[in-house]
C-alpha cells in the first residue's frame, strides 16, 4: 500500500527512506527522485508557489502508486509532494520505491514522476528575483516522457 | 440544472474566482457548450477561456475533453495543462 501525502510540510528524505525499508519487508533496493526549486539562469527566481485540486491529487497519485506497485512488484513506495510557496533550494516532491532488485525500483520511480509531471493537477508559479510572478508554461518534452511509459499502462 | 464550478491557476486569477455555483440552461450538455456559455458571461471569462488549447478539464475529479457529458450536480475544473513535479 503506497503512502501518499500532498501538503505545505516539507519533509526528511533520509527518515522517509528509512521507513520505507522498515515498511518494505525484504527489499534489496530503494530507489528515490528528490525534486528541488531551481534558481534557474535567464530569470533567476526566488521562490516557487505550487497550488493543487485537493479533492482530485491524492486520490490520483494514489490509484496511480497502486499501479506502480503492481507493475513492479514493489514491497513498497512513498510519495511525498509538497504546496504553496517553497524558496529556491528548497524540496518539492519525493518519490520512493523500494523492491527486491534495483531495476525495477529504478524504473517504477521514473515512471512515477515522470507521470506526476503531467498526471497529477498541481501548477508551479515562479517568483523571479526582478520582474512579476508567472504560471509556468506546461513543456512538450514532459509529456513526451510521460508516453513512453503509456505502451502497457493506461496513464 | 446547477453545477459546482472550480478554477485553477491563471484561470483562477484570470476569472477572479476559486469557486462557483452555476445554473446553466438545460442546452448545455457538454463540457465544450458549459465553456461557450461561461464566455457569453464576458469580462474574465472571456479572457480566460479564450485559447481553449490551453485549458483542460475535470468532471467529476476526472479528467475530460470536450465532449464529455456535463449533468445537474457535476464538480467540473478549469484549469492549465499540469506542470506538477
Amino acid at each position: 500500500m503506497a503512502f501518499v501525502r500532498v501538503g505545505p510540510e516539507d519533509f526528511d528524505p533520509g527518515a522517509e527512506m528509512e521507513r520505507l525499508q522498515a515498511e518494505a519487508g525484504d527489499a534489496g533496493a530503494i530507489a528515490s527522485f528528490l525534486g528541488i526549486v531551481r534558481r534557474g539562469q535567464e530569470q533567476p527566481i526566488e521562490a516557487m508557489t505550487l497550488e493543487h485540486y485537493p479533492a482530485m491529487t491524492e486520490r490520483a497519485i494514489a490509484r496511480t502508486a497502486a499501479e506502480a506497485e503492481s507493475r513492479w512488484a514493489l514491497g513498497g513506495c512513498r510519495i511525498i509532494h509538497r504546496i504553496g510557496r517553497i524558496p529556491v533550494g528548497g524540496r518539492i516532491v519525493l518519490v520512493l520505491t523500494a523492491s527486491r532488485h534495483r531495476q525495477s525500483a529504478l524504473d517504477a520511480t521514473a515512471f512515477l514522476i515522470d507521470w506526476l509531471k503531467v498526471g497529477a493537477p498541481f501548477w508551479k508559479k515562479e517568483h523571479p528575483i526582478a520582474g512579476s510572478a508567472h504560471w509556468v508554461e506546461a513543456r512538450a518534452a514532459d509529456d513526451a516522457a510521460a508516453r513512453r511509459w503509456s505502451s502497457s499502462s493506461e496513464t | 440544472m446547477a453545477m459546482q464550478i472550480l478554477y485553477f491557476a491563471w484561470l483562477r486569477e484570470r476569472i477572479g474566482l476559486a469557486e462557483e455555483r452555476v445554473e446553466p440552461p438545460s442546452s448545455v450538455r457538454t463540457v465544450a457548450d458549459l465553456v461557450r456559455w461561461l464566455r457569453s458571461r464576458g469580462g474574465g471569462y472571456v479572457e480566460a477561456l479564450a485559447d481553449t488549447a490551453r485549458v483542460r478539464c475535470a468532471v467529476n475529479q476526472e479528467f475530460a475533453t470536450p465532449e464529455a457529458s456535463v449533468a445537474d450536480g457535476d464538480e467540473i475544473a478549469f484549469f492549465p495543462p499540469i506542470t506538477g513535479g
